[in-house]
């Protein structure tokens, strides 16, 4: 049996509806245990066959527990499909795959920023909870958050009861435009970033819409950061996830494999087409 | 051809420097002289005879480069215009895409006229010259017959001086043309603005030496269960690489069924036997009425799958029940097939009478 | 150097097929395909190239490599077995060998895939030397010697007899187990194979592109090539079809589909082009809007890419079978030398 490409089958034991079109996921392994070991970063291949399989950013951290959780926005055939998917429905699941933010090593002992978009939270949202387990090994950590409106800030409930009021941990949310109910800051992701003025003494980890990157980044690099300082990771069509059905490669890279993860130095190194 | 590839050259270029045409459409070559590409010239300089070819290669039907050049062209007017206005100036005064210059053998004229009616094409943005054919060659007719290692292909006249390294050999043109010029319809373009054709035919001269017919009917007195086993034994050495429905004048879909995730149809390969037959059958259906007979599917499958019998089985019945018809004879036509008449229109009881099956 | 009569080859071939599958190139249907051999078939020995690849062979178009059955809302993964291991592939010509090799850097790096592995791991590959190449022939651009190509075994026919060297310990093997149908070559033979593959070497020093180089490509060219305008007018003509990719024997891109049969569902992985408008489309959009960049993506993948992580090792063996079946003549010759790989 190819190993690679053959799933296991796992079990939705939780549904969180996050936004309008945001909904997360627990799976576990029908028979207890673990499905996969997985580091912060890593991707799943989730599917329900016959509709179809797609590579998602696995959103929970190892330090939570067995479990794998998945916040996956709806926007084509497969995340429609997993939306309409009830507690005790069987899907399958394949992974750990692609490389994991170097949280052990070039992450250990630095301040942490994370920068995030929409859905864009969901590959960090590891990361997070992993360094907050790990609160020891990190010094401060920045959380800049941003969405559309306030309906759309995913996991809003878990960042203000739980991130927030942890010492060290700042978080600032945002959203584009002004709306009854919100009290918080409004204006886009970079335009805040740039405002809130952050000293580059920081290992910046950013994940959004390609715009909000751009921005972002460029904004980065003007209060001092070097490219060698900021991680995103990369988002393109995948089937096998093993870096072979060519589907992701950029380059001489194949985003499954080389990737998710990427340095903004490694990415300068990439032809643009992502 | 020298001559009429010199004369197509000189109008090209003309046009070109004179400013009434912004681009031409027409064919280049690579390292065998039969290795024709269609291609997009912008420059007077870069039509030199040469570069631009008009050989008896050239079978490709630039109707279809039509669709997508003019769409890019507009596309890139309308973003210098977004642009423009970003910017506060007037997007009015953004120049539009100007004209496309293509030279249509006769045959293409058929589909160039489909499209008009069909909308895909504008107009007012093409100036179509047609060109003189005498009818296009089948390189893989000539490699069958014999010539492998060809390093030049010489037209003389009715005949070709194909070079190789293994000798020399000559070919008589009418025994290597391609199917559908040897099926072909006249020699008449059906639209152009203008024409080059040195030495014209006589009126009604020029037609093929085959009966375009003769394939469907050899199917037609096949039994359900011998036709069943052609069909089989074609369609199964499709390899799904879509060239027919990519080279195909009449598939002008922006998104294609067999592309489509939410089709249910969708496919890249073979799951099952039927699916071959399937794609193929659907397609068939899908330009019956519009096909001009252009014969490119054939042409452009690397399987060599006469896969232009399935339209001419479309073609041949249409005209049986609706009367002889052409699809591409003119613009602004209406295809029997969507044009129901309640007073002459045959009922599915009289298609059975007429022997339909 | 072991010798059989081309009278008896088809001794051979029914010996080999009582033990192993056999396929090699045999003239079906009006073309030339490799095929299972059966009792009645007839080795293509003067066909230069088949119209598809063997790739299919290890690498098929199609192939089931998991079933689901649902029952209620619970999935049941049935697991499809490997395939058979272990196939004889005779006549295969030098660009095809290294095509082999091309393939084995993609799909035996971890992890491996079990699929092609099964298939490829015991397999025997019996080339058979060229000495009548067509013009679309460039193999020697690739560092192949196609008067002499690698394999397991490979062969030569000098008049009436098919000679057999041996190139690895597999090839020995094979060819001890059917030691009583070979006799042995005699000193002359080896002169007279010699003398084929001297006089093959005349013709291929003549063919049209026996200049064509690869000069200017390799693993380090990304930056140089990739914004080149050329790709522009190189791209305008392309169709958009898939031909060049599945007449390619490198060609490896795949995708991964269900199809539902009413009683269960197969996952299958079946080839796929990234010449395709939908090959790289998501929910957001697409990184390769225009045929441009599906174009470019196609040849910096074999000529770059590739080599950038293999090596150097380019993924074009030069078939020139794109440069046969493209429907409109584009094909990687142009590229090469629209971008100066042509020493003349």
């Amino acid at each position: 049996m190819s190993e690679a490409l053959v799933p296991h089958v796992a079990i939705v034991t939780e549904i969180r509806t996050e936004t309008p079109d945001v909904k997360t996921f627990r799976l576990e392994a029908k028979d207890g245990g673990k499905l996969f070991e997985h580091m912060p970063g890593q991707c799943a291949m989730l599917s329900i066959p016959g509709i179809g399989e797609g590579m998602f950013s696995i959103t929970s951290s190892p330090t939570q527990g067995d479990f794998k959780e998945c916040s996956i926005k709806r926007c084509g055939l497969l995340t429609e499909a997993l939306h309409a998917l009830e507690v005790g429905d069987e899907i399958t699941i394949r992974g750990p795959l692609g490389k994991p933010f170097p949280v052990d090593t070039e992450f250990k002992g630095k301040n942490l920023l994370f920068i995030a978009g929409g859905i864009g939270v969901a590959p960090l949202h590891s990361v997070i909870n992993y360094c907050r387990a790990h609160r020891e090994d990190y010094g401060t950590i920045d959380i800049l958050y941003g969405s559309r409106s306030m309906d759309d800030l995913v996991d809003f409930k878990e960042m203000k009861e739980e991130w927030e009021p942890e010492d060290g941990l700042n978080l600032y949310l945002t959203i584009d435009r002004p709306q009854e109910g919100w009290e918080g800051h409004v204006d886009f992701v970079p335009t805040y970033l740039k405002e809130l003025a952050f000293a580059p003494d920081k290992v910046a980890i950013i994940c959004g819409p390609p715009i909000m990157i751009k921005f972002v980044l460029a904004n980065l690099l003007e209060m001092g950061f070097e490219k060698t300082q900021v991680y995103t990771t990369l988002e393109l069509k995948m089937k096998c996830g093993i870096g072979k059905c060519g589907r992701c490669n950029i380059g001489t890279k194949y985003v499954c494999k080389d990737g998710p993860v990427f340095r903004f130095d490694e990415i300068d190194e990439l032809p643009n087409e992502y | 051809m020298q001559e009429i590839t010199g004369l197509m050259v000189k109008r090209a270029k003309e046009l070109l420097e004179a400013g009434e045409v912004q681009r031409v459409i027409g064919w280049t070559t690579g390292d065998f002289c039969y290795d024709v590409t269609p291609a997009v010239f912008t420059k007077a300089e870069d039509l030199e005879e040469g570069k631009f070819v008009y050989n008896s290669f050239c079978g490709s039907n630039l109707s279809k480069y039509l669709i997508q050049t003019l769409r890019n062209d507009i596309n890139a007017v309308n973003t210098a215009k977004a642009m423009a206005a970003r910017k506060g100036e007037n997007p009015d005064d953004i120049p539009g895409p100007g004209k496309t210059l293509v030279f249509l053998k006769p045959c293409d004229t058929y589909s160039f006229n489909q499209l008009l009616t069909e909308h895909r094409i504008d107009k007012s943005l093409v100036y179509v010259i047609g060109v003189a054919c005498r009818g296009m060659a089948d390189i893989e007719k000539i490699k069958l017959m014999g010539a492998s290692g060809i390093t030049k292909v010489i037209d003389a006249g009715d005949k070709l001086e194909v070079k190789t390294i293994y000798g020399d050999k000559s070919f008589d043109k009418k025994d290597v043309l391609l199917e559908k010029c040897a099926c072909c319809k006249g020699k008449e373009h059906k639209y152009a603005d203008e024409v080059i054709d040195p030495e014209p035919l006589p009126e009604g001269e020029g037609k093929g030496p085959m009966d375009r017919m003769a394939g469907v009917t050899m199917l037609e007195e096949m039994t359900a269960e011998e036709r069943y086993a052609f069909w089989n034994d074609q369609l199964s050495r499709c390899i799904k690489c879509y060239a027919c429905r990519n080279a195909c004048p009449a598939c002008t879909c922006m998104k294609c069924v067999f592309d489509n995730p939410r089709s249910g149809v969708d496919s890249k390969a073979n799951v099952t036997e039927f699916e071959e037959k399937m794609y193929h059958i659907i397609r068939a259906f899908h330009v019956a009425g519009r096909c001009t007979d252009c014969g490119e599917c054939s042409r452009v499958c690397p399987q060599g799958i006469p896969l232009h019998l399935l339209n001419r089985k479309f073609i041949k019945d249409i005209n049986e029940f609706y009367g002889d018809y052409q699809a591409g004879e003119a613009e602004g036509q209406r295809a029997p097939l969507v044009n129901f008449d309640a007073e002459n229109d045959v009922e599915p009881s009289i298609v059975n009478e007429k022997g339909g099956n | 150097m072991k010798k059989i009569a081309l009278s008896k080859l088809n001794e051979l071939f029914a010996a080999i097929a009582k033990d192993t599958e056999l396929h090699l190139p045999v003239n079906f249907k009006g073309e030339t395909v490799f095929k299972k051999w059966t009792e009645g078939d007839n080795y293509a020995k003067d066909s230069l190239k088949t119209v598809k690849s063997p790739k299919d062979l290890f690498f098929p178009q199609n192939e089931n490599i998991s079933n689901f059955r649902k029952e209620g809302n619970k999935f049941i993964i049935d697991p499809v077995e490997l395939p058979k291991s272990g196939i004889v592939v005779f006549g295969v010509r030098g660009c095809d060998e290294q095509s082999f090799r091309v393939l084995d850097n993609v799909f035996l790096a971890e992890p491996v895939d079990t699929f092609y592995e099964a298939r490829r791991k015991n397999s025997v590959i019996i080339t058979a030397a060229c000495t009548k190449p067509s013009e679309s022939c460039f193999c020697k651009t690739f560092g192949i010697d196609p008067t002499d190509p690698a394999g397991d075994v490979t062969t030569w026919i000098v008049d009436d007899n098919m000679f057999f060297a041996v190139k690895t310990e597999k090839g020995e093997a094979f060819l001890a187990k059917y030691a009583d149908i070979f006799t042995e070559a005699e000193e002359d033979d080896t002169y007279r194979v010699e003398n084929v593959k001297y006089l093959a070497n005349q013709i291929f020093a003549k063919l049209p592109l026996a200049d064509l180089t690869t000069e200017g490509w390799g693993g380090d060219k990304t930056d140089e090539k990739f914004d080149d305008p050329k790709w522009q007018d190189l791209s305008t003509a392309c169709l958009g079809c898939g031909t060049c990719t599945f007449v390619c024997p490198t060609c490896q891109c795949y995708d991964i589909r269900d199809y539902n049969t009413g009683n269960q569902i197969q996952r299958s992985r079946c080839w796929d082009s990234c010449m395709y408008k939908d090959f790289t489309m998501c929910a957001h959009g697409t990184a390769r809007p225009t045929q441009k960049e599906r174009y470019r993506q196609r040849f910096m993948h074999k000529l770059v890419y590739y080599p950038a992580n293999n090596d150097g090792m380019f993924s074009c063996v030069g078939c020139g079978r794109c440069v046969d079946k493209c429907p409109v003549q584009t094909n990687i010759v142009k590229v090469i030398k629209a971008f100066g790989g042509d020493k003349k």
